[in-house]
Parts: C-alpha cells; sequence; structure tokens
C-alpha cells in the first residue's frame, strides 16, 4: 500500500494553475523527492500533501486514508522548514517534545523519547539550550528530530539543506539519508538542488510550470532523460539537432549535427518514431576531449573542435567547446594539465551514452 | 586625523542636533521645575526664593493627592486593559491580512490626524443630552427624557481608550509581524490546533510588544488631563488636573511643580521597571 496518493490534484490560485492534474504515489518506507526550479509547484504540492494548502481538485490519501478535510494537526506528520521554524522561546527539548505533549505522551515516557532523538541526531547535549545559541546545521538537527520524535505517517521536508553552507549541507544529506533509513520513515523532499535529489531519493519526480516531467529513480532520470527540460535541469547537457533516419538493428540511427550517425540503443529512446526530427542528448561529463588526432576507440565517434573557454574546477575542468555552429559542453576529469583556450582537440561521444528524444515540430 | 578617530566622531556629529534639543527643551526645564519646587508662594501671590520643603509636604502629605494620584493609576490600569484586549485582535487582523496592510494601517493612522481636543469632544455629540444616542433612542420612543451618559469615569475611560488605541494596536502589530509565520505551521503539524498554537507560540511571542503597548497606554493615560477635563464630571479630576489646576489657575507654580515632580517619578520608576524586565528596544520597534 502507498503510503501517500495524490490522485489528479489541480490547485489554482485566483487564475494562475500552481499544479495541473499532478498524480503520485509514494510506496512505504521510500524517499521521494520533488525537483524543480522555483514555481514549478514543487512546495505548493508538499503543502497541500502536509495540510497547509487545500488541493482545488483532485485526492489526497495518507495510509489508505482520504485527508483532503482532515486539518493539518490530525493528520500525524512531520515537517521540516528551510527556515528551521524552532520555537525561539522554548529550549531545544521543549522544541522537541512539543509534539509529544499534544498526542498525550507521558512526560517521563516523553523525555526518553527526547533523549532518544537528540541522540539519533546526534546533538545529546543542547537539550537545555534555546535555539540561538545553536548553529544552522544544528538547529537543522533539532528541527529533524522534532519532527520524526512524533513517529509521524510521513516526514516532509520542505528545502531543508537550502539555508546550510555547502560544505554543511552534504554533511547534512549524508546525516540526513542515515536518519531516514534507520527508522524507516515514508519521506516527501522538496528541493531544487539536483544532486541532493540524485544522491538521496529513491525516486525522483521532476517538476516544472506545475506538471510532472518524468518520474523515475534517480539513474533512470538522470541517464535516460524524458524530455528536454529535465535534461538540461539535471546536470550539464548538450542538446544537438539530429533526423532519425530508421531503425538500424538494436537501435535507432540519427543524423546528428557535427557527428554524422550516431546509433543510439532503442532503450535510450523510448519516445522516438524511427524517421522525423529528433534531439540528440549527450552529458557533458561524458564528451571527452582529446589531443587532436587521437583515434576513437569503444565504438566512439571522434571529431575535431576548437576550445573557446576552460573553467577549471580543480580535479576536472568544464570545456566550452566550438564544433562548426556548435557550441558543445564537456566536463572531464583532468589528467596532468587541463587543455588551454585556443587548443584544436578531438571529441569523443559514444551513441551509448547518448539520449535520443523527439525533435520540436518544426 | 586618523580614520578611527574620525570615525568615531561622526556618531557624536550626528547626534549633536538632537541632543541640544532634547537638553535644552527638556532638561533644562526640568531642572528649572526641580528648583521652583522648592520655592515658596506666599499669600500676596509672589514666589519667595528659597529652599523651602513645604509643597513637597503638601504634596505626600496630604491624602487628597495621594488619593487622586491611586485613582489615576486606577484609571490608566483599566485603560491598559480595555486597549489589550480590544488592541490585540485588531492588531492580529492585521498582521495576518493578506494585501491591503498598508490600507489598514493608514486607517489606523487617520485618527492622528484630527486633533486629539476634537477627537475628544466628539463624545458630548455622541453621548451627550443632545446628542445621537439619545436623539436615535428618543425617536424611537425607547425612553421618553434623555439619559446622562456623560462626566463620569466611565466616560473619562472610553476617551482615553479612544485616544490610546491605535498605539497600542501598532506596538502589537509590529511584534506579530516579526513572528515567523511558519511557527505556527510547525506548532500545527506537531498536533496543536489553531488555537492551543496561538497560546503556546504566537502570543509568547508577542508579549513584548503588548508590554510595549501597554506601557505607552498606561504612561500617556496617567499623565492625561484633557480627557477628565472634556469628559469627566467635577470629581473625576485625574493627577495631571492638579497640577493644570495649581498652575494655569492658582499660579502656584511651586506647588504645580512639586506635583508634576511626583507623577514624573511615579510613571518615570514604572518606566525603569519595565526597562529592567524587557528592555526599551520593543519600544523603539514599535514607534518606529
Amino acid at each position: 500500500m502507498s503510503a501517500v496518493t495524490l490522485t489528479d490534484i489541480v490547485k489554482r490560485f485566483g487564475s494562475f494553475t500552481a499544479v495541473h492534474r499532478m498524480s503520485l504515489e509514494i510506496p512505504e518506507g521510500s524517499f521521494v523527492t520533488l525537483l524543480g526550479p522555483s514555481g514549478c509547484g514543487k512546495t505548493t504540492t508538499l503543502r497541500m500533501v502536509a495540510g497547509l494548502l487545500d488541493p482545488t481538485e483532485g485526492d489526497i490519501s495518507i495510509k489508505g486514508r482520504r485527508v483532503n478535510d482532515l486539518p493539518i494537526h490530525k493528520r500525524n506528520l512531520g515537517l521540516v522548514f528551510q527556515n528551521y521554524a524552532l520555537f525561539p522561546h522554548k529550549t531545544v527539548a521543549d522544541n522537541i517534545a512539543f509534539g509529544l505533549k499534544y498526542r498525550g505522551v507521558p512526560r517521563d515516557e516523553a523525555a526518553k523519547r527526547v533523549a532518544d532523538a537528540l541522540e539519533l541526531v546526534q546533538l545529546p547535549h543542547v537539550a537545555e539550550r534555546y535555539p540561538k545559541q545553536l548553529s544552522g546545521g544544528q538547529q537543522q538537527r533539532i528541527a529533524l528530530a522534532r519532527a520524526i520524535v512524533i513517529e509521524p505517517d510521513v516526514l516532509l521536508l520542505d528545502e531543508p539543506l537550502s539555508a546550510l553552507d555547502a560544505n554543511l549541507r552534504e554533511d547534512m544529506r549524508v546525516e540526513l539519508k542515515r536518519i531516514q533509513h534507520r527508522i524507516g520513515v515514508t519521506t516527501l523532499f522538496v528541493t531544487h538542488d539536483q544532486s541532493e535529489a540524485l544522491a538521496m531519493s529513491d525516486r525522483i519526480v521532476v517538476m516544472s510550470a506545475g506538471r510532472v516531467e518524468q518520474t523515475g529513480p534517480p539513474e533512470e532520470v538522470y541517464n535516460t532523460p524524458a524530455s528536454e527540460f529535465v535534461a538540461r535541469f539535471l546536470g550539464a547537457s548538450n542538446i544537438i539537432d539530429a533526423r532519425a533516419g530508421g531503425g538500424s538493428g538494436d537501435g535507432i540511427a540519427l543524423d546528428a549535427d557535427g557527428f554524422g550517425r550516431v546509433v543510439v540503443p532503442l532503450a535510450r529512446a523510448p519516445q522516438l518514431s524511427a524517421s522525423g526530427p529528433a534531439r540528440l542528448v549527450i552529458r557533458a561529463e561524458k564528451l571527452s576531449v582529446r589531443a587532436a588526432g587521437t583515434t576513437a576507440g569503444d565504438g566512439a565517434i571522434g571529431v575535431p573542435a576548437r576550445i573557446e573557454a576552460v573553467d577549471y574546477q580543480g580535479q576536472a575542468a568544464r570545456y566550452f567547446l566550438r564544433l562548426g555552429d556548435l557550441q558543445l559542453q564537456a566536463i572531464n576529469m583532468i589528467d596532468e594539465h587541463p587543455f588551454n583556450e585556443g587548443d584544436e582537440v578531438s571529441v569523443h561521444l559514444r551513441p551509448r551514452d547518448c539520449t535520443a528524444l523527439p525533435g520540436a515540430p518544426a | 586625523m586618523t580614520v578611527e578617530a574620525r570615525e568615531a566622531r561622526q556618531p557624536w556629529i550626528l547626534l549633536t542636533p538632537a541632543v541640544s534639543a532634547v537638553l535644552l527643551l527638556l532638561f533644562v526645564p526640568l531642572a528649572f521645575i526641580a528648583v521652583y519646587s522648592f520655592w515658596l508662594r506666599t499669600a500676596t501671590g509672589a514666589d519667595q526664593v528659597g529652599f523651602y520643603l513645604d509643597n513637597w509636604r503638601e504634596a505626600l502629605g496630604d491624602a487628597f493627592y495621594r488619593d487622586i494620584l491611586l485613582n489615576t493609576l486606577k484609571i490608566a490600569a483599566i485603560t491598559t486593559v480595555f486597549c489589550a484586549l480590544m488592541g490585540y485582535p485588531a492588531a492580529y487582523f492585521i498582521a495576518r491580512s493578506r494585501g491591503n496592510k498598508a490600507i489598514l494601517l493608514l486607517l489606523l493612522m487617520l485618527p492622528f490626524w484630527i486633533s486629539y481636543i476634537i477627537r475628544t469632544m466628539s463624545w458630548i455629540n455622541i453621548l451627550g443630552v443632545s446628542g445621537a444616542v439619545n436623539s436615535a433612542l428618543m425617536a424611537l420612543g425607547v425612553i421618553t427624557e434623555p439619559i446622562q451618559m456623560l462626566y463620569n469615569e466611565a466616560t473619562v475611560i472610553l476617551g482615553l481608550i479612544h485616544f490610546l488605541l491605535p498605539f497600542m494596536v501598532l506596538n502589537v502589530y509590529v511584534s506579530l509581524e516579526g513572528i515567523d509565520e511558519t511557527l505556527e505551521d510547525a506548532a500545527c503539524s506537531l498536533g496543536a490546533t489553531r488555537w492551543q498554537t496561538f497560546l503556546e507560540v504566537t502570543l509568547p511571542l508577542s508579549l513584548p510588544g503588548l508590554a510595549a503597548g501597554g506601557l505607552l497606554c498606561f504612561v500617556l493615560a496617567a499623565g492625561t488631563y484633557i480627557t477628565p477635563l472634556v469628559l469627566g464630571g467635577p470629581t473625576d479630576a485625574m493627577f495631571a488636573n492638579l497640577v493644570f489646576e495649581a498652575i494655569i489657575t492658582q499660579l502656584n507654580w511651586p506647588l504645580g511643580s512639586a506635583l508634576s515632580l511626583m507623577l514624573l517619578a511615579v510613571l518615570g520608576a514604572l518606566v525603569l521597571l519595565y526597562n529592567r524586565y524587557l528592555g526599551m528596544a520593543q519600544l523603539m520597534k514599535g514607534l518606529g
């Protein structure tokens, strides 16, 4: 049974439609991420599950029970906000015990559960402090402890890491995933950060302009984007105009600008018909830049190109390449020295790394 | 001059006009009043310069002054409580309304554009013998003779509430505005009802604003003389009326000085107490 089911959810604010007929199933115990740019409807969706907003149309069920008309305080959800939302006038222990108090948990049992929750988030010594006395990362751990101590049916995380520094964010990401795994709570996570989504999720729901663009495990969403939007939003992708020219054994042959004939495996071109305009999608990390004249092995197609700009990133470099009319991006690990601006190089593309999408109708 | 010296000097340059004004127009006159309170008014009406404690003995020793001071504090306290009870819901409504906050705040400020005296006197047209309420009741046949509703303690309190309510609303509004609304969402998600959330989260976090508004209302109410003068009866004089009486009517400046310093001391002690426990910062927030 799904822990959360959304059926044909529509949310309108006046004449603006924030969520268009969205359906979603969140399996028990899984970690599902709503990923998208700001304004895509992901937070609106989370707030509807939480009961902070009412859907205009459609049904929301939690553990098989329709909750549309159930007020937020009866839904038994754990909510974690971007700004932590800890009660500034209560100690850490009182913050965590807040939900237990309204569940009628006896005082001594509550004290024990608060201590356990603090142990779980690895902050056992801060019980008597006030939120102001803690760092941002610590406050977010306390907010998490407060949300999970009530043993919620679903944990809702609204951009919980966005207010943290970059390094801390990565630590918290691991920490959050560890805790979620340990207690096995069904989790709905909202973020605009693709690396968070890829690192933490069992399933990713990519949203754009109030619609679901693609749903699937991180690898699937990353490797076989179902739309140009997904390709562009998750990581840096090159999207090249092409024409499909019929099947060829276990793939579809494309005639792509700059690279010529590329045979994309069928599994990576599920939406493509045998002929017509198409788009060839190749991740910047999968496009390799080699010294000019290097022979392309491993079924790769090599074409000459020139480096227009280099963005040095330490262990890797991002190259901006000119290939006739095409401008491409490649992110490669650096072997001794990065290439320099103006270098003539050879760009290698392996067809099995490519994804093919139907082209925009001309 | 070094950069540090220049930076250290800058605040003082900017503060000079304000500090001089406060010094010349507040502290110097206050010092005059303090000196005056030890002079003596002779039977001929001339002031006898010297160091006499007669005024202070009369102000502190006479039960008449003490009773009126206590009554003044009582009226101020009742006014403050009513302002809090009526002002809080209004402030909450404005703070939580979407979009039209600016208009609501403007409406709140509107009364300040009309003279306080005119506003106070408007009650005569409403509650007076030939006022709106009496005329309406007589026209409806509910009463045959006009009811005497004015010139008692209740109308004084009514007038004070009318005058002071905006101060309370503004202060509470500012503190409610400062409360993060996600705190309320968080409390509800943890199982508290809207009402429990209000009691556990919103109210405690807005107490500084309530206290600041309360202090302002209390101090302004305790120091007023126009409201009891216009809306009170002969026995409803408040302490500031005694000061007014002594200085303007009897021309007894030394006694008036002692009385006004007495009121200043009581209200000053209250402000110090407030500052000790809550700090002036909140009050400034409310006024700004």
